[in-house]
C-alpha cells in the first residue's frame, strides 16, 4: 500500500488516489522510426528489479501526472518530480547513487 | 522409480513407511548438459518431461534458485479452463487441459485434476455478447463449452445470488471438463518423473549469468559452478527479465503482484469455478474446504511478493455480491505471487536472439492451467526448432502487429 | 473432571450468570468468561473433531492460537463456522454446535480414519485414487470433500444481517499488543507528544502480566496495568482499543486493525466488526509470545493442554481444567501452572522435567516447596486415554520410552517453551534470527521491514523480542517507545528480577521416542500432522521447509501452524541433518487470524456495492418502467416496455416509432470534454485519426481515436464551438478513459502546447429528438431556428427552446432527421417533460439503447465495442475516409504501418444478409476449408452485430470478413453454437437503411 508525494499539490497521496502509468522516460518515435525503436517504445521495458523510473497519475487527487523513483524490491521511494521532463533530476540520481552504490538502469542520456 | 497406488500405500502402511523413496534425486551439477532448463516451476519441469517423454532428450538439468514449484506454480488458485477466443490461446490452453485429464496416469502421482466445471457469468449485455462469440469461436476450435441460462447457474451454484441490485446474472458460458487441479502436486510428480528419466533436479542453485559465443549460447553461470548446454530454456515466471537480461536482450514484460487469499474451510457449498469478470473475482472450493478466491492484478512494477490490500477489498467486496453468504465467513490467509504482463498478456514462448535460447514466460494471471500444454509446445520448440502449438506466441510479434488479445471476452484472464 | 472453582477467577462476575447452549443443551457461566471457560466450567472438554481423522479434540489453549475448540456458532441468517471458543466471549443465549462429526460429537462415523492412520500418512491422496480415472472426480474426491471443510456453511440464501464499516486512522505511532509491553510502549512514545494508538485484540489489558503477577514500581503488577491504563487514557494524543487486532502490516506503514465491536453484544446496535485503515509512521509490536505443546504420544488427546492456558483457566476464570494434573516442562515457566493449581486447592501429582538441575531454579524450589513431586530427567512417554486423558506413563527422557511408572490424572499441563509472536514484524519483510540459548525464532534488528524512507518502521516490544521476564520486557518496551519517536534510551520502571534456569529444548519426547510413539505424537491437532509425517517427508525429500508444509499440510490449518510449526520445524530440521536457521520458517502472512469478510468489504454492498451514476432524466425512466441496462457506472433505458409487451415488442415499437414519427433518446451519458486553448486544434489532429483543425466554427465533424498501438478506442462528433475551443463527444463507457487518455499526453508528453481540458460530461443533459417529425417537435418549443437552412446537418447552434438554454447540434446516429439537443443538466428533466408535452400527439416515444442500436445497424454505423474489440484498426471497418492522408502523425498512425496492419488479409466490415431472412447468431463465425496446424476448423469471418430490423423486416448484421468488402454478393456459410449447423449469408453493403443519408439531411 504505497504512498507517494505528489509533486504537483504536495498530498502524501494514498495508492487508492492514484493510478500507475509504467515505466517513464521512454521517448516517442512515430511514423517513419524503424522496427527496433518503435517496438522499443511501446513494448520493451525495463523492468528492473530494484530501482525503477516510473509514472503516476494523482487521478483522485489533483489529477497531475508526476514521476516516481522507487525499489520494486524494497517499495523505498527515492523521489517523486515533475512529469514534464524528459530525464530524472541530477539531485535524484545523486541521492540514490549514495543510497544504492553501483545501482544501474539504463543509460537515461540515451534513447531508449 | 517406484509405482504408486493404494496397494503400495498398504504395503507401506505395514513397515512403517520405511520404504518410500525420494520423490526425486538429490543432484549436483554435472559439467554439461544437451538442454539446461532455468526454473523448476510447472511450466519448467512440464518442459523437461515432454521433451525426455516425446524427444528421447534426457541429459538434462532443471535448475532453481529457490524450491522447486515454489514460484507461481504454487502461489495461484489452480484454475484449469480453455475456453479462450482466440485460437492460438484455444489451441493451448486446451492441449494443456487435455492432457491434465489424463495426467495423474501418465505421471502415477495425483494431481487431483477435479473437472468439476468453470462458469465465467456474464453481468451486462456486452458480456453477454462476447461469451456467445467466445461459444462460437470454441465450437471451431474443438473446445467444449456452452452458454448457460441464469437458471442453470443457479442449480450449478446454489449459493450464487442472480439478482444483486447492482448486477444481475444474465447467463453465463459453461465449460463442463474446466475445473482444478492440486497445484503442488503437477509440480512434485512432473518433477518426480524427470528425476526417474536421469534429469538433474538442482534446487538451491541460482544463475547469475548466460555464457555465449559467437550468438549462440554456451552456458550459465550459476552459484554452483559453471554448466555447459547446447539448448538454454529460460522458465522464470516473475523473473523473466532478469534472466533475458543476462542473455543480452529486453522483454515487452512488466512484473506486478498478484493476489489472492483463502477463507477457512467449511463444508462442501460450491462444485465448481466461478468467475465474475464485470466485478472482479472469481472463486472455488478447494478439497479441504477453503473458498478460493482471486481477483485483479495490482498496478506497478513490483518484486516483492506482496500486494495491496485494497484490491483484496475490491476482490472480496464484489464476490460478496455475488455470492452474499461469504460475509460471514473468515478470511484464513493471503498471499501475493509476482507475474509477467505482456504488452497483450498473452504468452511468449519463442526462440530469442541468442540463438540456442529459447524463453517461457509472460503467463500473465493464468499460467498454471497451461502448464502441460505450455511444457508440451515450448519441448517441441526446443527440440525442432517450432510447433504449432507455440507458432503465434513469438516474442517478435508485438513489433508486426500480430496481437493475441484475449481481453475482447474477458476482462480478466487468469 | 473439569469444574469451576468455588473462589477466584479475576475476569469474570459470579452475580451475573450466563446462560448458553451447547450441542443443543442449555448450560450456564458467568459475564466475563469466554466459551471455552465456560465449556470447561460445565465439564465439556472434547468439544470437537480433528479433519483427517475425526479424533477427539479437547481445548488446548486460552487464546487466539487455539487450533481445536471451533464451534459452529449462532443460528439462521447470524450462523458463523469455525468460531474458536477461546476468543469467544460468553453472552446470554449463545448458540454453539461442535464441529466435523457425524451423527455426533461423540458417535462420529468419520473416526473410522484415525483406526486406518496408518494408512493414510502425509501425502498418501498422491499415491492413491490413481486410476481408474474417472473415480477421482466421481467417487474418490466427493468423499474427500464431504469428510473434510470442518464448519457447517451458511445457508445458501443468507443475507447477512450485520453491518460492518471501514475506519481510517492517521497515527505517528501504532503499538500493537496491550500487554504490559505494550502499555510502556505507548507510554514511553505517547510522552514526547506523538500521537499514538494502541490496540489490544482481548477485552482485557495487561497481558499475561496480570495472570503470572509481579511487582513493577513497587506495586503489583495488576494495579500497575490499571495505573498505566489510566494515564494513557488521560492523555489526549493516545487512543486506546480493546478487541482491536493487529491484523496486517503492509508497505509504507499500513496497517489493518480488526476490532469486533458487537461479537459479544450481538443484539447491540451498530457495526458488528471495524477494519480499521491505519497509517502509521512507525509501528511498535507488543504481541507477545505463544506456549509451545510438546511432542509426545497422545499429547493430542482432551485434556491435554498448554501449561499457560491451564494457569490462565484457573486465575482468570475459576476454572480447574482438571483435578489431578500432571504438568510437562522443559522449561521454569511452566512451574508456574503447577504452583498455581496447588494454590487453588488442585492436585499437582507431579511436574515431569526433562531437565536435571544441580541446584533448584527459584520456581523449582517454589513448587517442590508447596509439596509438588518433581521428576527431574523424566518425560512422558504417552497419554492414555480415549476422549479424555486419564493417565500418564513416564520414562527417562534420554531414553526410548520404557514404562517407569504410571500416573493417573485428568489432565495435562505442558510447556515446550515459547514462541514470539514475530508475524506482524515479519508481513512486510522483516527478518528472524534463530535464538539457540531461548529456542526460539526472534525478530533481527539489523533486517526490519522498512518504510518508504528506506529506514525501519517496525519495532518489536517484550516477549515478542524475546524477553521472557518482567523486567526485561518494560526496559524493552521503554527502549522501543522511546525509539519509536526518535528518543535517546533511558530507564524502564523497575520490576523484580527474576532468575530461571535454561530452557532445555525438547522437539520429541522422549528424545529416542520409537516409530510407534512418533507416529502418536501429534505437531498439527487440526490437521492431523505428526511427527512421523513430517519425518516421512524428509525422506522422500521434501526438503524446504515449503514442502514439507505442503506436503503434510503442518500449519496450514485455521490456526496457521500458532502451535506446530517450530515444533514441526525442529522435526524437519533433525531429520536432515540440518540447522533450525538453515532450514528456515515459512512465510508469515497476514491476518494474524483470521477476520471477517463482511469486515473486509466494509459498508459498501448491495445497491452501494458501487455507485450507480445517475442522468438527469432517470427518475423518469424509472417512473415508466425501463429494463436497464448497467454501462459502465450508468445504467441506461435498453428499452420501455408498455404493459403487455415483451422486450422484443418494445424495442420494434420504439424504432417504428422513431423511424415514422418522433423518438426520444437520453444520451447524457455521452463523454462531453471540451479542449481549449490555441494549440488545440493541433492536439486534436493528434488525438484523432482526421484532421480537426481545419473544422470550422460553428460545424460538426465524426471523428476516431486510436490506441497508440493502433487499435480503435472511441468515436464521437467534435464540434468546433470557437477559433481555440472544441467540444469532444465520446462513448458513454469512454467519457472517463478518454479524458485521462488526452491528460496524459499532453501532460507527459506534449507539455509545451498551451491546450485544457474539462470533461463537462454531467454537466449537460443531452437529449437526442429523432425522426421526421423531431423538427416539427422543436419548432413548437420555439426559441431558435431549427430549420435546414438556420441549422443545417452537422452544425450546431446555441439558442433556447422552451426558455431552456440549448445547444442544439444536427447529428444523426439513426439515420433520420435528428437534434442533440444539451440543456443544463439541471434543466433536463424539465426539457424531457416538455418535449414528451408538446410532442404528445405526434406520438413522440421515448426508447433506448436496444432501439439505439438497431437503428444505427439499420445504418451501418459502426458501434465501439461491437465492430471494435481492441483489435480492430480504422482500416477494417471501411473508414479511411476518416483517417487523413494530410497529417504526417497521429497517436497510432505508427502502430498502423506494422506489417500484420497493412496486410491484405486483414477482416473487414460488410453488411450480411441470411438468404432465409432469419437473424444471424450472434458472435457467429464464417468457416473456411479446412483446419489448422492445431486442429481448428479454419475461419473467415464472424458476425459483429446482429438484430431482427423491424424498418426492414428482416435479420441484418454486421460482420468482418477476410478481404470482405471486395466480395460483396458471395454467400459465406456461419456456424450455429453446435458448430455444425448452417446459416448461409450474402456478403452486402452494410448500409441497410436510406443507403443515400437522405432521411437524415432533410
Amino acid at each position: 500500500m504505497l504512498t507517494l508525494q505528489c509533486p504537483h499539490c504536495g498530498v502524501h497521496a494514498e495508492e487508492t488516489e492514484l493510478t500507475g502509468g509504467g515505466e517513464a522516460h521512454l521517448k516517442r518515435f512515430g511514423p517513419g522510426s524503424d522496427d527496433d525503436a518503435f517496438e522499443g517504445y511501446l513494448f520493451l521495458r525495463e523492468n528492473p528489479k530494484g530501482v525503477h523510473f516510473e509514472r503516476w497519475r494523482h487521478s483522485y487527487g489533483c489529477g497531475k501526472w508526476f514521476h516516481a523513483a522507487r525499489c520494486t524490491v524494497t517499495m523505498e521511494v527515492f523521489g517523486t518530480y515533475t512529469a514534464q521532463t524528459s530525464k530524472p533530476p541530477q539531485d535524484l540520481l545523486d541521492r540514490i547513487s549514495e543510497k544504492r552504490p553501483g545501482w544501474r538502469w539504463r543509460d537515461l542520456n540515451e534513447p531508449a | 522409480m517406484k509405482r504408486y497406488s493404494a496397494f503400495a500405500v498398504a504395503r507401506e502402511a505395514l513397515t512403517g513407511h520405511k520404504g518410500w523413496e525420494r520423490a526425486w534425486r538429490k543432484a549436483q551439477p554435472k559439467k554439461r548438459y544437451d538442454v539446461v532448463i532455468v526454473g523448476a516451476g510447472g511450466h519448467g519441469l512440464a518442459t523437461a518431461y515432454y521433451l525426455g517423454k516425446r524427444f528421447g532428450i534426457t541429459n538434462v538439468a532443471i535448475i532453481e534458485k529457490g524450491w522447486l514449484g515454489g514460484g507461481n506454480t504454487g502461489r495461484n488458485t489452480t484454475i484449469i479452463r480453455s475456453n479462450y477466443l482466440q485460437d492460438p490461446s484455444a489451441a493451448i490452453y486446451e492441449k494443456a487441459r487435455s492432457l491434465y485429464e489424463t495426467l495423474s496416469q501418465d505421471l502415477n502421482y495425483n494431481v487431483m485434476f477435479s473437472p468439476r466445471g468453470v462458469m465465467m457469468l456474464a453481468q451486462t449485455e456486452h458480456e453477454v455478447r462476447g461469451y456467445l462469440r467466445t461459444v462460437h469461436a470454441n465450437a471451431l476450435q474443438g473446445v467444449k463449452t456452452r452458454f448457460i441460462t441464469p437458471a442453470e447457474v443457479k442449480k450449478i451454484v446454489p449459493i450464487i445470488r442472480l439478482d444483486g441490485p447492482r448486477y444481475p446474472v444474465l447467463g453465463a458460458l459453461w465449460q463442463d471438463r474446466g475445473g482444478t487441479a492440486r497445484h503442488d502436486a503437477v509440480a512434485w510428480g512432473y518433477a518426480r518423473a524427470c528425476s526417474a528419466m536421469g534429469m538433474d533436479i538442482i534446487q538451491k542453485c541460482e544463475v547469475t549469468g548466460v555464457r555465449q559465443e559467437a550468438g549462440r549460447v554456451t552456458g550459465v553461470q550459476t552459484t554452483k559452478g559453471d554448466i555447459a548446454c547446447d539448448k538454454l530454456g529460460i522458465v522464470v515466471a516473475g523473473h523473466s527479465g532478469v534472466v533475458a537480461n543476462m542473455a543480452g536482450f529486453r522483454l515487452p514484460i512488466e512484473c506486478v503482484a498478484l493476489q489472492a487469499l483463502v477463507s477457512e474451510p467449511i463444508k462442501p457449498v460450491m462444485d465448481c469455478v466461478v468467475m465474475a469478470n464485470t466485478v472482479h473475482g472469481y472463486m472455488s472450493q478447494s478439497d479441504k474446504g477453503e473458498m478460493v478466491i482471486g481477483g485483479g492484478a495490482d498496478q506497478f512494477n513490483n518484486y516483492s511478493q506482496r500486494g495491496s490490500f485494497h484490491h483484496v477489498e475490491e476482490t472480496v467486496r464484489a464476490l460478496i455480491e455475488t455470492f452474499p453468504m461469504l460475509s460471514r465467513l473468515k478470511m484464513l490467509r493471503w498471499w501475493g505471487g509476482i507475474v509477467d504482463m505482456t504488452g497483450d498478456r498473452s504468452p511468449i514462448l519463442s526462440k530469442t536472439p541468442l540463438e540456442g535460447c529459447f524463453i517461457n514466460c509472460g503467463w500473465g494471471t493464468g499460467g498454471f492451467k497451461a502448464i502441460p500444454g505450455s511444457g508440451w509446445g515450448f519441448a517441441e520448440l526446443m527440440a525442432k526448432g517450432h510447433s504449432p502449438l507455440t507458432e503465434e506466441f513469438s516474442m517478435w510479434r508485438f513489433r508486426e502487429g500480430k496481437f493475441i488479445d484475449e481481453s475482447v471476452a474477458a476482462g480478466v484472464a487468469h | 473432571m473439569s469444574t469451576r472453582l468455588a473462589t477466584g477467577g479475576r475476569l469474570i462476575d459470579r452475580s451475573k450468570p450466563v446462560r448458553f447452549q451447547f450441542n443443543d443443551t442449555w448450560l450456564s457461566g458467568f459475564e466475563g468468561d469466554t466459551l471455552a471457560s465456560a465449556l470447561l466450567a460445565n465439564d465439556k472438554v472434547m468439544v470437537g473433531r480433528s479433519f483427517k481423522y475425526h479424533r477427539p479434540r479437547g481445548i488446548v489453549a486460552s487464546g487466539a492460537e487455539e487450533p481445536n475448540a471451533l464451534v459452529n456458532l449462532g443460528k439462521g441468517a447470524r450462523h458463523e463456522p469455525n468460531q474458536r471458543a477461546t476468543t469467544t466471549e460468553l453472552f446470554d443465549g449463545l448458540y454453539a454446535t461442535s464441529q466435523n462429526h457425524w451423527p455426533s460429537l461423540e458417535f462420529d462415523i468419520g473416526a473410522i480414519n484415525a483406526k486406518l492412520a496408518r494408512f493414510l500418512p502425509a501425502g498418501f491422496y498422491y499415491k492413491m485414487f490413481i486410476h481408474p480415472r474417472p473415480f477421482w472426480k466421481h467417487i474418490y474426491e466427493p468423499f474427500i470433500r464431504q469428510s473434510a471443510g470442518l464448519g457447517r456453511a451458511p445457508d445458501p440464501e443468507t443475507r447477512d444481517p450485520d453491518t460492518y464499516e471501514h475506519f481510517y486512522a492517521y497515527v505517528d505511532v501504532l503499538v500493537v499488543g496491550g500487554g504490559v509491553a505494550g502499555l510502556q510502549a505507548a507510554k514511553a512514545a505517547a510522552k514526547s507528544g506523538a500521537r499514538v494508538l494502541l490496540i489490544e485484540q482481548t477485552a482485557h489489558w495487561g497481558g499475561r502480566a496480570a495472570v503470572d503477577g509481579g511487582m513493577v514500581d513497587g506495586q503489583p503488577a495488576r494495579d500497575w496495568i490499571a495505573a498505566t491504563v489510566k494515564t494513557l487514557e488521560g492523555m489526549e494524543n493516545v487512543t486506546l482499543r480493546t478487541r482491536c487486532m493487529g491484523a496486517g502490516v503492509y508497505d509504507h506503514g499500513y496497517v489493518l486493525g480488526y476490532e469486533r465491536l458487537n461479537d459479544h453484544q450481538p443484539q447491540a446496535d451498530g457495526p458488528r466488526h471495524r477494519l480499521w485503515r491505519i497509517r502509521t509512521k512507525q509501528i511498535i509490536t507488543a504481541t507477545g509470545a505463544i506456549e509451545r505443546p510438546i511432542s509426545f504420544a497422545g499429547n493430542d488427546l482432551p485434556g491435554v493442554m498448554l501449561a499457560s492456558a491451564v494457569r490462565d483457566y484457573v486465575v482468570n476464570y475459576g476454572v480447574a481444567p482438571g483435578e489431578r494434573t500432571v504438568v510437562v516442562t522443559n522449561n521454569d515457566d511452566g512451574y508456574r501452572t503447577a504452583i498455581a493449581l496447588k494454590a487453588a486447592g488442585l492436585a499437582v501429582p507431579a511436574v515431569i522435567d526433562p531437565r536435571v538441575h544441580a541446584i533448584d531454579p527459584p520456581l523449582v524450589a517454589q513448587a517442590k516447596a508447596a509439596g509438588i513431586e518433581v521428576l527431574m530427567g523424566r518425560a512422558v512417554a504417552k497419554a492414555k486415554g480415549g476422549r479424555r486423558v486419564t493417565g500418564i506413563v513416564v520414562t527417562a527422557h534420554s531414553g526410548e520410552g520404557a514404562a517407569l511408572r504410571e500416573i493417573a490424572c485428568d489432565c495435562v499441563a505442558m510447556s515446550g517453551g515459547w514462541s514470539p509472536v514475530v508475524h506482524l514484524w515479519s508481513h512486510c519483510g522483516g527478518k528472524l534470527t534463530w535464538d539457540a540459548h531461548h529456542a526460539f525464532f526472534r525478530p533481527d534488528p539489523a533486517k526490519a521491514p522498512t518504510g518508504a524512507d528506506g529506514a525501519p518502521f517496525v519495532h518489536v516490544a517484550g516477549s515478542a523480542n524475546g524477553y521472557l521476564f518482567l523486567k526485561d520486557v518494560l526496559q524493552d518496551a521503554e527502549n522501543a517507545g522511546r525509539v519509536s519517536v526518535g528518543l535517546e534510551r533511558d530507564p524502564a520502571p523497575d520490576a523484580n528480577s527474576e532468575h530461571a534456569a535454561p530452557i532445555h529444548p525438547v522437539w520429541m519426547m522422549p528424545a529416542k521416542a520409537g516409530d510407534d510413539l512418533r507416529a502418536k505424537a501429534w505437531l498439527d491437532y487440526q490437521n492431523d500432522v505428526k511427527v512421523s509425517d513430517v519425518q516421512l517427508a524428509a525422506r522422500e525429500g521434501f526438503e524446504s521447509v515449503e514442502h514439507t508444509k505442503r506436503y503434510t499440510t503442518l500449519g496450514m490449518a485455521t490456526d496457521q501452524g500458532k502451535l506446530s510449526n517450530i515444533n514441526g520445524l525442529a522435526i524437519l530440521s533433525d531429520a536432515l541433518g540440518e540447522d533450525i536457521p538453515q532450514v528456515g520458517t515459512t512465510t508469515f502472512r497476514p491476518p494474524y487470524t483470521p477476520i471477517s469478510m463482511g469486515a473486509i468489504a466494509g459498508q459498501a454492498r448491495d445497491e452501494i456495492f458501487q455507485p450507480i451514476r445517475k442522468t438527469p432524466v432517470h427518475a423518469w425512466h424509472e417512473e415508466n418502467g425501463a429494463v436497464w441496462e448497467p454501462v459502465g457506472q450508468w445504467r441506461r433505458p435498453y428499452c420501455f416496455p408498455r404493459k403487455g409487451e415483451s422486450k422484443h415488442q418494445a424495442v420494434r415499437r420504439e424504432v417504428r416509432a422513431t423511424r415514422n414519427g418522433v423518438g426520444l433518446l437520453d444520451a447524457s451519458t455521452l463523454g462531453k470534454i471540451v479542449v481549449k486553448g490555441s494549440d488545440a486544434g493541433r492536439f486534436l489532429d493528434m488525438l484523432y485519426t482526421n484532421l480537426m483543425s481545419t473544422l470550422p466554427v460553428g460545424k460538426c465533424r465524426y471523428g476516431l481515436m486510436c490506441t497508440e498501438n493502433g487499435f480503435l478506442t472511441d468515436d464521437g462528433v467534435v464540434a468546433r464551438l470557437d477559433e481555440d475551443t472544441f467540444l469532444c463527444h465520446t462513448t458513454t463507457g469512454g467519457a472517463d478513459r478518454i479524458h485521462a487518455h488526452m491528460e496524459e499526453w499532453l501532460q507527459t508528453e506534449w507539455w509545451d502546447w498551451k491546450v485544457y481540458t474539462a470533461n463537462l460530461t454531467e454537466q449537460y443533459a443531452q437529449i437526442a429528438v429523432v425522426g421526421p417529425k423531431a423538427r416539427v417537435l422543436l419548432e413548437r418549443l420555439g426559441g431558435m431556428d431549427v430549420s435546414k437552412e438556420a441549422l443545417p446537418f452537422m452544425q450546431w447552434a446555441d439558442g433556447t427552446l422552451g426558455s431552456i438554454p440549448a445547444r442544439v447540434f444536427r447529428i444523426s446516429f439513426s439515420g433520420e432527421l435528428s437534434y442533440e439537443v444539451a440543456v443544463p443538466a439541471g434543466r433536463g428533466r424539465e426539457f424531457w417533460d416538455l418535449c414528451l408535452h408538446v410532442g404528445a400527439d405526434l406520438g413522440i416515444t421515448p426508447y433506448g439503447t436496444e432501439a439505439l442500436h438497431v437503428m444505427r445497424a439499420e445504418k451501418g454505423f459502426i458501434m465501439i465495442g461491437d465492430e471494435t474489440d481492441g483489435t480492430v484498426i480504422p482500416q477494417d471497418l471501411g473508414l479511411n475516409w476518416a483517417i487523413s492522408k494530410k497529417k504526417a502523425d497521429y497517436i497510432g498512425k505508427r502502430a498502423q504501418e506494422r506489417s500484420h496492419m497493412t496486410s491484405a488479409d486483414r477482416w473487414q466490415l460488410v453488411g450480411l444478409e441470411t438468404l432465409d431472412g432469419s437473424v444471424l447468431p450472434d458472435g457467429a463465425y464464417a468457416v473456411a476449408d479446412g483446419r489448422n496446424a492445431n486442429g481448428q476448423r479454419n475461419t473467415q469471418g464472424r458476425v459483429t452485430s446482429t438484430y431482427y430490423s423491424p424498418t426492414l423486416d428482416k435479420g441484418i448484421a454486421m460482420g468482418l470478413v477476410h478481404n470482405g468488402p471486395a466480395r460483396m454478393g458471395e454467400v459465406v456459410v456461419f456456424l450455429k453454437e453446435d458448430g455444425e449447423t448452417k446459416v448461409k449469408a450474402r456478403i452486402v453493403n452494410p448500409v441497410f437503411y436510406d443507403p443515400k443519408g437522405e432521411k437524415q439531411d432533410v
